[in-house]
Order: structure tokens, then sequence, then C-alpha cells
């Protein structure tokens, strides 16, 4: 171990003390974007599935020069994330926050640049991989496994979940297909899958905490539990507040370029100075 | 320390006086020992992953399979049925209004008709589910981390099981007409595992371009109609072009095709009629062939894209 970069545990300290804990005696990157660019490619109108009507647009349309259009979303970003930072990304709506984070997990290929991760990084999230169709139940168990969880720890870690999401509340809920559950209900077990792993780095979309009043607190306690364990938080959020509660540093971006990168509150007052106008 | 280069806006968030500051993001990834996200693992370390989602692979298949019919009222028993009445309709049609049979009896045309349609719709579905299987599930690829070869995987293995409902269909015709078990029904075992490693191999295929190419879902039906009515799936192959009066190398090759293959593996194992007594060596040679070549061969170019899959 090296010397103690006293200025790196302290900016991180200011916060909250679960990064505290976390800021190690020597400054070990976790992730390291190096002129990140993403770009894609949208096919010219929606995908038939193959319906006659799609079909037959599709080719009455092909008749136009049309084509590929090009979306860059995210244009050069470069920076360093430090084990035991909780990082905030902000920005205006299409600014490419979600895009970033998906860069980083891996998960959208880069047009140029490179991302380097010490780990994998994981989006919190699963909702793609449930299904409807299923039980609850079933949902449970292919959700953890689509996240990489193995049987045994699945299954450790059921009840927790069940109980966590409080499907079974009101009722046994769980044995019943998900098409049936309110929304309230549904994102909530879809949360308590997705916050059963733990993560290296850790990504959080915005508008996770869904749900009643009580189930938001619940959910809120939860990420600060997953925020002490992970090495590396990334927080998308709008939600100014929640920035500030959570973060030691904040990335702001704006069309898909790097607008600032600094401490929270320095950002935070640069970017409610950009959104007044 | 901040690495933007972004204009004069940007703040460091603290004072750089660390050692690692003349270090480019290369340098610095390498010192830590982190690496390249989303980069593609080498094949070895690829099937390691794969392997190690064999879980996932069965959840998702079988989690597929059962959404397939949970909103019917019969639910599950449409997994039986639809085989059942895909089979009535062909016999309908070649058995009883064109007659292509080829001089076969009933008791044995039937058993030909259905095992030649439930084992070319094992590779018919296969195929158009692995074309929409990266593209049609994008969501899934863009959130979660996971071998992408899981996806075709697992489509196929979904295919196996629903064939593996039909088969239940197929052995109460076969019985129903006559034809007992026997030993030769066990190659019904290695036919099916070759026809499986082929239709995977083929999935991932289709995958890959139909990421690329998404339009390949609307082209791929005719392509598989031509290759149904090529494989004699309803007529026997050498008799219909026998009447066609095609060349010699035309049969040859139309005889050599893995559906044509598979389904002439399945019913010299099943059924017990004058026109199903033999079975040439070099059909065994060719099933292993296509499903080693096209299996692996399969594999490997999904495998060489890997890390492109997100890209819409």
């Amino acid at each position: 171990m090296a010397v103690a970069e006293k200025s790196a545990a302290a900016a991180s300290a200011h916060k909250d003390e679960g990064a505290a804990e976390a800021a190690p005696v020597e400054r070990r990157p976790t992730v390291i974007a190096d002129d990140l660019h993403i770009v894609y490619r949208v096919n010219g109108g929606g995908r038939g599935r193959g319906s006659a009507t799609a079909a037959l647009s599709r080719i009455l349309r092909r008749k136009a020069p049309a084509g590929m259009r090009e979306v860059h979303a995210v244009k050069g970003v470069s920076f360093t994330a430090y084990r035991g930072e909780a990082i905030g990304l902000i920005g205006s709506n299409g600014s490419g926050k979600s895009t970033l984070l998906r860069a980083i997990a891996g998960l959208l290929p880069a047009e140029r640049g490179r991302v380097y991760t010490d780990g994998q990084p994981s989006l919190l999230g699963v909702n793609a991989a449930l299904m409807n169709d299923l039980t609850g139940e079933r949902n449970v168990i292919l959700g953890g496994l689509a996240m990489g969880m193995s049987r045994a720890q699945i299954l450790e870690r059921y009840q927790d979940i069940v109980d966590f999401s409080g499907i079974n509340d009101k009722g046994d809920f769980i044995s019943l297909p998900m098409r049936t559950y309110s929304s309230g209900m549904a994102a909530r077990l879809r949360f308590s899958i997705a916050a059963a792993k733990d993560h290296d780095v850790l990504m959080i979309d915005e508008a996770l905490a869904t749900g009643d009043k009580k189930f938001q607190r619940r959910s809120e306690a939860r990420i600060r539990e997953l925020r002490q364990e992970a090495g590396t938080v990334f927080l998308v959020s709008h939600n100014n507040k929640s920035i500030r509660d959570t973060c030691d540093r904040v990335l702001w971006l704006e069309s898909g370029e790097l607008r600032m990168d600094g401490p929270t509150e320095e950002v935070m007052k640069a970017y409610e100075e950009f959104t007044r106008k | 320390m901040s690495d933007t280069t972004h204009g004069g806006a940007i703040a460091t968030s603290e004072p750089p006086r660390s050692p690692d500051d003349g270090l480019s993001p290369a340098e610095l990834a390498a010192k830590y020992g982190l690496t390249v996200s989303g980069a593609r693992p080498s094949l070895t370390e690829y099937v390691r992953q794969l392997w190690a989602r064999r879980h996932f692979i069965l959840a998702f298949s079988r989690a597929k399979l059962h959404a397939q019919y949970s909103q019917a009222k019969l639910g599950q028993v449409w997994q039986v049925l639809t085989p059942l009445l895909n089979a009535a309709v062909y016999y309908f049609i070649f058995g009883l209004l064109l007659g292509g049979r080829g001089g076969m009896e009933n008791d044995e045309y039937i058993p030909f008709l259905v095992t030649g349609v439930f084992v070319f719709t094992f590779t018919q579905t296969s195929v158009m589910s692995g074309v929409r299987s990266i593209s049609g599930n994008l969501g899934l690829v863009r959130a979660l981390h996971f071998p992408r070869a899981s996806l075709p995987v697992s489509f196929s293995l979904q295919q196996l099981q629903q064939l593996l409902f039909s088969m239940i269909v197929l052995v109460v015709i076969l019985v129903g007409l006559g034809h007992y078990p026997g030993p030769l029904w066990l190659l019904v075992v290695p036919a099916l595992l070759l026809q499986f490693l082929f239709n995977t191999g083929l999935a991932m295929i289709m995958a890959r371009l139909g990421s690329k190419t998404p339009d390949l879902a609307q082209l791929m039906p005719f392509v598989l109609r031509t290759w149904m009515y090529a494989s004699g799936v309803m007529f026997p192959l050498a008799y219909m072009l026998e009447k066609a009066n095609a060349p010699g190398w035309l049969a040859g090759v139309l005889e050599a095709n893995p559906a044509a293959v598979y389904m002439e593996l399945m019913r010299y194992a099943l059924i017990d009629g004058p026109h199903h007594q033999s079975l040439d060596g070099y059909v065994w040679l060719l099933a292993a062939g296509w499903a080693l070549v096209i299996g692996i061969g399969g594999f490997v170019y999904f495998w060489k894209a890997e890390e492109r899959y997100g890209r819409g």
C-alpha cells in the first residue's frame, strides 16, 4: 500500500460514512473512460415483426433513398473514477447519461475510445429478463439467473426478495403471473430482484425507487446498503436532492459532451444556473 | 484528478499530486490491472462463461416455452395440440388432395409425413427464433451481462423441448398404426442430438446476421418454405425427382441437404414399413458432418461479433 491520499479520502468522506469507509489508502482507479464515443445506428421507422402491413410499408419505404441514421450519443468523454467514489451523472434529457452508463458496463460497443474497468460493472435493473406471463416466483429465479447469480444463491435469498418486495403482504400474489400485478407491485418486485445482488461497480439509473412511500424508503435504504458494499457507484438522476445526498463527485453531460467534472456542490451550482436559463 | 479536456469549465476535484499523474489512460489501466469493458473474451473463456450460464439458458428456454401458451384456456395442452393439428393439415393436403405419397400405404405414409413435419419444424423454428434472438431481445442485451450466445442456444433448446412434446404425438400415431417400439428407436437419441447441434449452429449464424439485418425475419419464411419443399417433408424425394426427370446431381444435392438427412434418420429409426427397411451408412456420416461443421462453425462465427451485439 502506498502513501495515503488524504485529499481523496476527504473528498469522498464529507458526504457520507459509507464512502468514507470504502475510501482506500491508495487511490485505485476502478473505471477509466478514454475519449469514449458512442454512436447509435437507427433504421428508419419501427421494426415490423412479420405482419403483412408492416412488411408492405417497409418495401414501400425502401423506395425512398432512406436508410440508416446515426445518432452520436456520447462524444469523446474521458474521466477516471476511483474506488470509494459515488459519482452522480446529470444533464438534461437525451444528454447521453444512460448511454454512458451502458457503455461503462460494456453493454454498448464503443465507436471510438475505450472504457477500462476493474471487475464487471453492472447496471441495477433486471426488467428486460422478466416475463409477464410467468409467475412472480419463476421471475425471481429467472431474474436472478439472468444477473448471473447461482441457483443456490437465489434460493438462499428467495425469501428475502419476496419479503422485501412486499408482494405477499396482501395474500399469496407471488404465485400469480406478473401480468396480473398492478404496476406498482410489478415495479416493487423488479427492484427487489435487481437489488438482491452485490456489485463491484454499481450503476443506478434514475427513478428506481418506485412504489408507495413505505417502499420508497425501504428501497432508498437498500440502495445505500448496496453503495456501501460496492466499490464505486454511479447514479443517474434528475433529482438534484438525491444527487447531493449520495454523491461526492458529479459529471455533467450536455448533448453527449462532458461539460463539467468536479465536486458535487461546485458542479450542481453551475448546473442549476444553467437550467434556470 | 480529472482527465477531462473540454474547455475551461472543468474543475479538478482534487489537487493533482498523485504518482499516477503523468500516465495515459491506457497506462493507468494497465498499472491497476483494469480490463477493457465489453471486450470479447477468448474462445475458451467464452465457452467457460457460457457453461457457467447453463442454468440461465435452461430456465430462459423453459420460461419462453411456458409463456407461449400461458394465456390460452387449454394452456400447456397446446404444446401437444399444435403439432397434431399441423400434421392433420399436411395429411389433408398432401395425403388426400395431392397424393404425393410414392406408393406408401396410409399406415406407412402418415408416420412418414408426421415425422417429416416434426423434424423439419424443429429446424425451421430454430432458424426463425435464431434470427430474432438478438434483434428481438435488445432490451435484455443492453441491460444485462451474459455471453450473448446464451440467447440463440436458449431458443434452440426451447425448440428441442417443443419437439419432445411433439414426439409424444408421434409415438401415439406410430403405435396406433402398428409401428411398435424396437431397438431401432434408440437411434432417435443420437439423431436428435446431431440435429440439435446443427440447429443451434444455424441459429447462431442467423442470430448474428439478424442482429445486423433485422429484415431477415421477413425474408426467412420464404427461404424456409423453399427448403421444406426441396427436402421431401411430405413426399419421398427420390420418387418426386424421378417423376420430374430431374438430373442425378440435383437428386444427390437435395438428398445430402441437412434437413433431408435428419428426416431420413428419424424415419428409418421409427417407421417399420417396406419403404424404410434400409439406410445407407453415409447418411450417418452426413448427419455428423453437418452437425459438426455448422455447430462449431456457427458458434465461432457468432463469437467473432460478441462485443458488437448491443448496437441496434
